[in-house]
């Protein structure tokens, strides 16, 4: 296993976030991490990338107990996290600064590339438009060549439509890349396109309500009967009929 | 009803842009100086005054004086030195007291008492302290531009977003790469707009502070003139002298703001 909470649990000032969260996550895979608003989906993954430390429990990766961020885990915000003072170029590049010049080019130019930024290395973040700007967030930790990646309800800022590519974008990246990805997000329909299991979470206090793997191979046809079965299921999990 | 006032609106703009077309702003503003610069001088006939200066004397006065350029260029050292150490010390210090929050509990107590003290009022002392040298009103100059830096520096840090230095420490930075990779360049917008207001008391206080110890410079000038004869002519000159100064130094720091790494702060 490559990812383990054992027994997680977080207080904040005598309000329980979370309650005795126990999950572990296989090298390589996509767990969706779902829940309603204020659940303690984020904190969850603030926990997991080392920026809060759990009330009770805790975590293992590789067997290693985590204390703080580390570079070999990076975690995206949505697309706000991305430097406005560097270009493009110098944005992937910055967490290599252990790398050799000749090894930092050769990287930049690799994951300009992946996340199809070709022609604007030199741009800066406020030239770029919000789906950019995500993607080059992703770029920038991909970069250093981490082992998982954290990403908090990336795409939330997104219109609709490019919400969609960029999921796409990021399956393509992942098979490409081979991440174990951690993936919060509130959205049910982008749970089940993207995710190998999908972690309910309960409201607050969150507890883990259910997990459901999602056994469709990708491209997900999303009118395939499974689809559609797994997503209700999940709508009905949460308590909400899938009418508008 | 609003669209009328809608139309009248889009009337007056387009008026607002004829007009612009015509006499574009230089001319506006060149028209605006010599309409002043008359009233001025039909002020002084008028009122058949002997003390106070035409337009004409004060720069007959000014090109008589022979000093001039000496008086500019000791004035200008002074500034610069007291401004740019304030900048050194005050960029720094700032930073530090954004960061850690300990440090600034500490000191800001004192940071706010002093802050509100005019610089003027350290000129016994800073006379005590350094004599008659070039270093008492570049110290009267310093401690005017050193506060506003600080306090400029030290809210900006407060204000970087959370997510720039989780981002930081996420790639494995030091806190000291932390701070000069992350931090300051996430406040260097904001240092900009305090430089420029820190300048501009630096500026402010130049007469004051050569009221001391010194015998050039502008703020000299105009103390001397009006001490020795009471040169009205160039007591005004020193004064629009250093307005003119004052405004061109103020444009030359503003241009930073279109600097490309700060760009993002200012365009937006």
């Amino acid at each position: 296993m490559k990812v383990v909470f054992s027994g997680i649990s977080k207080t904040f000032g005598g309000n329980r976030v979370l309650d005795d969260v126990h999950l572990s996550v296989r090298e390589g895979e996509f767990v969706c991490l779902l829940g309603p608003s204020g659940c303690g989906k984020s904190t969850l993954l603030n926990i997991v990338g080392g920026f809060l430390q759990p009330s009770e429990g805790e975590v293992t990766i590789d067997g290693e107990r985590v204390t703080g961020p580390d570079p070999r885990r990076i975690f995206v915000f949505q697309e706000r996290g991305v430097f406005p003072w560097l270009t493009v170029e110098e944005n992937i590049g910055f967490g290599l600064f252990r790398q050799s010049d000749a090894e930092k080019r050769e990287r930049i130019a690799h994951y300009v590339q992946l996340v199809g930024l070709k022609g604007f290395e030199e741009a800066y973040p406020r030239e770029l438009s919000g789906g950019m700007k995500q993607r080059l967030e992703v770029a920038r930790a991909l970069a250093v060549n981490p082992d998982v990646l954290y990403l908090d309800e990336p795409f939330g800022a997104l219109d609709s439509i490019t919400r969609l590519q960029m999921r796409r974008e990021l399956l393509r990246i992942w098979q490409a890349e081979k991440k174990t990805i951690l993936f919060v997000t509130h959205d049910i329909e982008e749970s089940v396109q993207l995710a190998d299991r999908v972690v309910v979470l309960s409201a607050r206090p969150g507890r883990i309500r259910r997990v459901l793997d999602v056994a469709i191979p990708h491209p997900r046809d999303l009118s395939d009967p499974r689809y559609i079965a797994l997503r209700d299921e999940i709508f009905g999990e949460i308590g909400l009929a899938h009418q508008v | 009803m609003n669209a009328t006032r809608r139309t009248q609106n889009a009337e007056r703009r387009k008026g607002a842009r004829t007009v612009a077309v015509l006499f574009p702003f230089f001319v506006l503003r060149f028209a605006f100086c010599v309409l002043l610069l008359v009233l001025w001088h039909l002020a002084v006939i008028v009122t058949a005054t002997t003390i106070f200066p035409s337009p004409l004397d004060v720069l007959r006065g000014l090109t008589e004086l022979p000093h001039l350029a000496a008086y500019t260029r000791d004035s200008l050292f002074r500034v610069s030195a007291g401004y740019l150490s304030a900048v050194l010390l005050g960029v720094p210090a700032g930073l530090a007291l954004g960061w850690w929050s300990s440090l600034a509990r500490a000191a800001n107590p004192l940071i706010q008492m002093l802050r509100p003290i005019s610089p003027l009022a350290w000129m016994p002392l800073a006379v005590i302290w350094f004599g008659v040298s070039n270093l008492a009103p570049i110290f009267l100059i310093f401690l005017a531009s050193f506060f506003p830096i600080v306090v400029a520096t030290m809210n900006g840090v407060r204000n970087v977003p959370p997510v720039y230095v989780q981002a930081g420490r996420n790639f494995g930075l030091s806190t000291r790469a932390l701070l000069v990779r992350v931090v300051f360049p996430a406040v260097l917008p904001r240092i900009l707009v305090g430089l420029r207001i820190a300048f501009g008391v630096a500026w402010l206080v130049l007469v004051a502070a050569e009221m001391i110890a010194v015998d050039s410079g502008l703020g000299y000038l105009i103390i001397d003139a009006r001490n020795a004869g009471k040169r009205y002519d160039l007591v005004v000159g020193g004064m629009l002298l250093i307005g003119f100064i004052g405004l061109a130094l103020d444009a030359l720091i503003r241009r930073t703001e279109k600097l490309r790494f700060v760009k993002w702060s200012f365009s937006e």
